[in-house]
């Protein structure tokens, strides 16, 4: 009976060891910043992904690359064929083992908006999918700004408002303002904290999900290996688990004669 | 041509390579025929859960190696296409990177083990001196590894650490210039951080285990008494009383702990690779870039309580070597663990009072110390280092008064072991 409590120990210390990881991060990555709207990513939703994936090619690539992702890859993992892949989500090239890079010039770029647009493959992993969900949906008109808005989570953001034909146009009122900055000051998410000025084509849960879907695609994207692993993972655990309960039974049956 | 036959008459093929390399022999000494007492608990997985990720990390690294390019301009992307184009290259990197935090945990608590139970006394302060030798080198190659994707946070990480030796007197500046290769870290950095990484250190890491093990297997394991079973043998064959073969009933046993581990180590494998940024950070997910310095420039966990150390030592006469001799000496103080305890007994089952609160204190500093040296400096972490800093420091340092004086209780002849 000791093994099973030590197995048991062992499973625990490493369980609490885990939590208190998880915890420390999240407490770590909500620290100081909270973000306007929390977002968990779905990256198993495949028909999403897909959406996402043809708002990205069709309101991002013009700027932003993803370098490290080839439409090869993305039409195996989304399941696209090769001519609907080429007919729809390839504008800069018809090789589909290329990577997805942006037509725009380096140096053009630079002189357009400072900066060269960012390549996006790992935007997802690297400032958190809550931070570009809360990012698409926090542009407000600013009339500070060379180029009319700005951005609630990156201030003073270099990129224009690229999505305000669908999401209409916002001004960040007082008084929402002011509500939101006491929620986020309890450390909660705040919810809207700015007024609709402008229609736009799409209505505020519509283009809620049109940010969520091309989000993610943006998660897929900085790992598309993410579905397989985790999947492998199951059975790689299920294996384990039915391969230490035999390895415990062949032990207490060894040790049978230890006296 | 005649040939002195083995004294384990093997025949056959195995007969043929007996009477030319020890092969029996070998087998015997390290595992059919080395008695191990027959009560390890819960604690004595960890040393066979330490070879098992050090081979984890050497078969995964390997194959990193084939994909990587150690080039300040390709490294990144190398990263990417391992985990992109390489197939199953995902599973491999994450393997190799989780594996450096299991090594660390697994390595602490094997450590601690020893402390629990006096495992470092005599005889066995080499097997100990050798131990923290592997674990100063595991720092070393764990600090290196985690130079080599060339994120943001690896560039900032090897400039901080790198930077400590600009705290010498006098040679600092050319000291750190001659580490790096270059006036900051760069090409030249990240080519000898790799060299040392997959060439210089394994090579000794190896070498530190298997002197690890012959000097183990030379006097001797102890258990959670800490009695010597050596000391009772039967007459007739001259085995330990308390002693079983290591082969098969500590290989069946940590088959088992081996099985309960994989399961919490893939499962991190497979379901957060990340570890909620503390094995993958964020700022590493964008490539490394001198002209950008992260928010919160942290140490990879397995560091925390040293570098809470580092940063907990004020300045004094104008320079900052104080926090760099503390944190050095933090690590070169559990050399001398064997010289410092003065109890009687070994495990902390016979010991007293004073020793049980002692290891408690020092262990809550410990854990306290990691926690703060990951969080971004605040008032209430410097002084919890600080004081986290003494703890610990007091714990090595008054050891040989309060082992003395404290009281212990009477240890058993042979170890107390329940059948079942």
């Amino acid at each position: 009976m000791k093994l099973t409590k030590a197995m048991l120990k062992i499973s625990l210390h490493s369980l609490l060891a885990a939590a208190t990881l998880a915890v420390a991060g999240q407490a770590f990555a909500a620290g100081g910043h909270a973000l306007p709207y929390a977002f968990e990513p779905d990256t198993g939703n495949t028909a999403s992904v897909r959406r996402g994936a043809a708002n990205f090619m069709n309101y991002c690539s013009g700027c932003h690359s993803m370098r490290h992702l080839r439409y090869s890859r993305l039409g195996q993992d989304l399941g696209i064929p090769e001519n609907l892949l080429k007919a729809n989500l390839m504008f800069t090239s018809d090789k589909v083992g290329d990577h997805i890079l942006s037509a725009m010039p380096a140096e053009a770029a630079k002189t357009w908006f400072g900066q060269q647009p960012p390549d996006l493959t790992l935007e997802s992993r690297y400032r958190g999918p809550d931070w570009v969900y809360s990012y698409l949906m926090t542009f407000y008109v600013d009339p500070t700004r060379p180029l009319g808005t700005n951005n609630l989570v990156l201030p003073g953001a270099s990129m224009p408002h690229v999505l305000w034909e669908l999401q209409g146009l916002q001004v960040k009122s007082e008084a929402h303002a002011a509500e939101g900055e006491a929620a986020a000051a309890h450390g909660e998410a705040h919810g809207p904290q700015f007024e609709l000025v402008a229609k736009g084509k799409l209505a505020p849960k519509e283009y809620e999900k049109f940010v969520a879907d091309t989000v993610n695609f943006m998660t897929y994207a900085a790992e598309p290996g993410r579905e397989h692993r985790i999947s492998v993972g199951i059975k790689v655990v299920l294996f384990l688990i039915l391969f230490s309960v035999l390895a415990y039974f062949m032990k207490r049956e060894w040790w049978k004669d230890v006296h | 041509m005649a040939i002195t036959p083995n004294p384990y008459k093997t025949t056959g093929l195995l007969g043929w390579i007996d009477d030319r390399f020890p092969l029996t022999k070998l087998w015997k000494d390290h595992l059919s025929e080395y008695y191990a007492p027959k009560n390890f608990n819960f604690w004595y997985f960890f040393g066979s859960l330490a070879l098992l990720v050090l081979v984890n990390q050497l078969l995964t690294g390997i194959w990193l190696a084939m994909h990587y390019k150690p080039d300040a301009a390709q490294a990144w992307d190398s990263v990417e296409y391992i985990m992109r184009d390489v197939p199953w290259g995902n599973v491999l990197r994450y393997l190799h990177s989780t594996g450096a935090s299991a090594f660390f945990i697994v390595v602490y608590l094997h450590m601690y083990r020893g402390i629990l139970y006096g495992s470092h006394r005599k005889p066995r302060e080499l097997i100990w001196i050798f131990g923290s030798l592997i674990f100063l080198v595991l720092m070393a190659e764990a600090f290196c590894g985690y130079v080599l994707p060339w994120g943001n946070m690896s560039y900032w990480g090897a400039q901080v650490i790198i930077n400590l030796f600009g705290t010498v007197p006098f040679v600092g500046p050319d000291l750190v210039i001659w580490i790096q290769g270059d006036y900051i870290p760069s090409d030249a950095t990240l080519n000898r951080l790799f060299s040392l990484h997959v060439v210089a250190l394994p090579f000794v890491l190896v070498g530190l285990v298997v002197a690890h093990l012959i000097a183990l297997h030379e006097v001797g394991s102890n258990n959670p008494d800490g009695v010597e079973i050596k000391k009772h043998k039967d007459p007739n064959t001259g085995i330990p009383l308390d002693g079983i073969p290591f082969h098969p009933y500590y290989t069946v046993k940590d088959i088992a702990g081996v099985g309960v581990f994989l399961i919490i180590f893939l499962g991190v494998v497979f379901f957060a690779p990340d570890g909620g940024g503390y094995l993958l950070e964020k700022p590493n997910f964008t490539p490394a870039n001198p002209m950008s310095t992260p928010e919160h420039i942290t140490p990879a966990w397995y560091f925390g309580a040293f570098y809470a150390m580092l940063r907990a030592t004020p300045s004094f006469a104008g320079t900052q070597i104080w926090g760099v001799l503390v944190m050095f000496g933090a690590v070169a103080l559990i050399f001398f663990l064997p010289w410092l305890d003065r109890s009687p007994v070994k495990s902390i089952r016979y010991k007293g009072p004073i020793f049980k609160i002692a290891l408690a204190l020092f262990t809550v500093s410990f854990v306290l110390l990691n926690y703060f040296g990951m969080q971004p400096p605040s008032a209430l972490g410097t002084t919890i280092s600080q004081i986290g800093t003494v703890v610990y420091f007091l714990f090595f340092l008054l050891m040989p008064f309060y082992t003395k004086i404290d009281k212990t209780k009477p240890v058993p002849e042979r170890v107390t072991y329940e059948a079942h």
